[in-house]
């Protein structure tokens, strides 16, 4: 299976070779930066594309079907008009809020999509607390609403915050502790680490039982974590307008957008890279003869295609399941879900100390 | 050397926006913009933290102040803020008393930073980061150097704070 470690020392050498390792180590950090923010913004386009496709399925339509084959330059059009459009300052806002506002959504979004293990050697930030790390960034977002809310002066805009703040914050709650249920098994926060430590099995065969429960509980909380259907009450069009982004135009709406469907990756990558093995091919413990035929499968493919399948199931989610009210989503988080959580934690314990797991 | 430099660059730029954004924050009459540039200085925080290596902290931070504490505070800022406060005297006994705690802070400061002794000032910070490990064994054992008593008793007092905002928010009757 081919290291992209090998292609990362190789471009760090040949910088080395021509200046010294101060400059070698500051053009790296700009074209990592770089690449970054491209393939967030190429992401993004992809998304959206799928979203729009995949909601035409469920509805019995085509989709986008003018701008190349199948529509899919639909959305790059999409983006260079949303370049062009005019952002229009609003009077009686508090304008260094208003304007700063999307910026630190943006951040917490593209900090944690820097943790993200994209093939085997392929990610920008590894320490030894990645995923703990990873949290604490995409925990950001949540500032960069609710000043977008206040900052609007305009009460749907406001209710659209607090809703939304309300909602992360709570199922912030779930997504922790069904993250430390999964760090519980595999012994370590690092992400290459746990990715590596599922080469036998993955952690949802491994766990059986718990994993399986937190897994669920993973998809729900992250579904909701980011303000996406049944769970998108805070942007509910229906009520509030378009909740706390209905003042923001041009680009500095897109930068919501944009950071929205990101946003679903990331929590789509997290659900892969802790339950289905990251970029890890599927090995079965035994059968020496498939899991050679399957490492023939390159990394990138294995990760981006249980990415996709995730991003599929949450889409499924938004166009399939109605709209929940504000009290039944606080209910299933702090009634439901959370002490399922913390006893499926406990279960994990039990088991990973018992030595049950596969 | 251009190492050395570079690290100086990154510290100094990190330390500069430290000192700008507590002086803003104290000094703005909005007060979410006063949480916003607090939330500025922690993130400097803790990017000061990974500078130093200590990823730990510097995510607890993050966690911590940057996701919790500072969400708090806009959160009771959007629920109780008015942003009419009546204007004051200049002089009243709180100015007072807030000068008089100023005065003593940067004597207090001034006093550690110049009796300090700065032996290995300057040096590299170290490269090795502490592991995770050691932090979970230091924070739960109960040996010599080990912190699990210290640890329940903050734990039960977030508890006991819990229960107290549950008991005054309960509807009563």
């Amino acid at each position: 299976m081919f290291d992209f470690s090998v292609a990362t020392a190789w471009i760090d050498q040949g910088l080395r070779n021509v200046m010294s390792p101060a400059w070698a180590i500051t053009v790296e950090c700009v074209l990592i930066g770089v690449a970054l923010l491209a393939v967030y913004a190429i992401m993004a386009l992809i998304l959206i594309l799928a979203e729009r496709k995949v909601c035409a399925a469920f509805q019995c339509r085509l989709g986008p079907n003018r701008v190349g084959p199948w529509g899919s330059i639909q959305t790059v059009a999409d983006m260079i008009k949303i370049l062009t459009k005019e952002i229009i300052s609003i009077r009686h806002v508090d304008n260094f809020l208003y304007n700063l506002a999307p910026f630190i959504v943006i951040l917490g979004s593209l900090l944690a999509f820097a943790c993200i293990p994209f093939a085997k050697g392929l990610q920008a930030l590894d320490f030894n607390v990645g995923i703990f790390f990873m949290i604490a960034a995409s925990s950001m977002g949540i500032v960069g609403i609710l000043l977008a809310g206040w900052s609007s002066n305009n009460k749907f805009s406001l209710i659209g915050a607090m809703r939304s703040g309300a909602q992360m914050i709570s199922y912030e709650l779930s997504i922790g502790l069904s993250i430390l249920t999964m760090v519980v098994l595999s012994g370590t926060m690092q992400i290459s680490e746990i990715v590596e430590r599922q080469d036998q099995l993955w952690f949802l065969f491994k766990g059986h039982v718990p994993a399986l429960v937190a897994f669920v509980i993973y998809l729900i909380a992250g579904t909701a974590e980011t303000n996406r259907g049944p769970f998108d009450l805070p942007e509910a069009e229906s009520e509030l307008t378009a909740g706390y982004h209905t003042e923001y135009s041009g680009m500095h709406f897109g930068f919501y957008y944009v950071a929205e469907f990101v946003n679903m990756f990331i929590v789509a990558s997290i659900a892969t890279t802790l339950f289905l093995g990251g970029w890890m091919p599927l090995h079965i413990p035994g059968l020496d003869e498939f899991n050679r035929v399957m490492d023939l499968i390159p990394s990138v493919i294995w990760f981006f295609g249980k990415s996709a399948l995730m991003v599929f199931v949450i889409m499924w989610f938004k166009w399939t399941f109605p709209r929940l009210r504000i009290d039944q989503l606080l209910t299933l988080e702090w009634k439901y879900l959370l002490p399922l959580n913390l006893l499926n934690l406990l279960v994990m314990v039990v088991i990973v100390v018992t030595g049950w797991h596969f | 050397m251009q190492e050395v430099i570079l690290l100086k660059i990154v510290f100094y730029l990190l330390a500069v926006a430290i000192a700008v954004f507590s002086v803003l924050a104290v000094t703005t009459k909005r007060i979410l913009r006063a949480a916003t540039y607090l939330l500025f200085v922690l993130f400097a925080t803790a990017g000061l933290y990974f500078f130093l290596n200590y990823s730990f902290l510097g995510a607890v931070q993050l966690m911590v102040y940057a996701g919790g504490v500072i969400i708090l505070y806009v959160f009771s800022i959007l629920l109780t803020n008015t942003d009419k406060e009546p204007p004051t005297k200049f002089f009243t006994l709180r100015r007072m008393l807030a000068f008089l705690a100023t005065v003593g802070g940067i004597c207090l400061f001034s006093f550690l930073l110049l009796t300090n002794n700065w032996q290995g000032a300057g040096a590299l910070p170290e490269v090795a980061e502490v592991d995770m490990k050691t932090i979970g064994h230091t924070l739960m054992g109960t040996g010599k150097g080990q912190y699990l008593l210290p640890f329940e008793l903050v734990s039960v007092l977030l508890l006991a704070c819990m229960i107290g905002g549950l008991v005054i928010a309960r509807k009563r009757g």
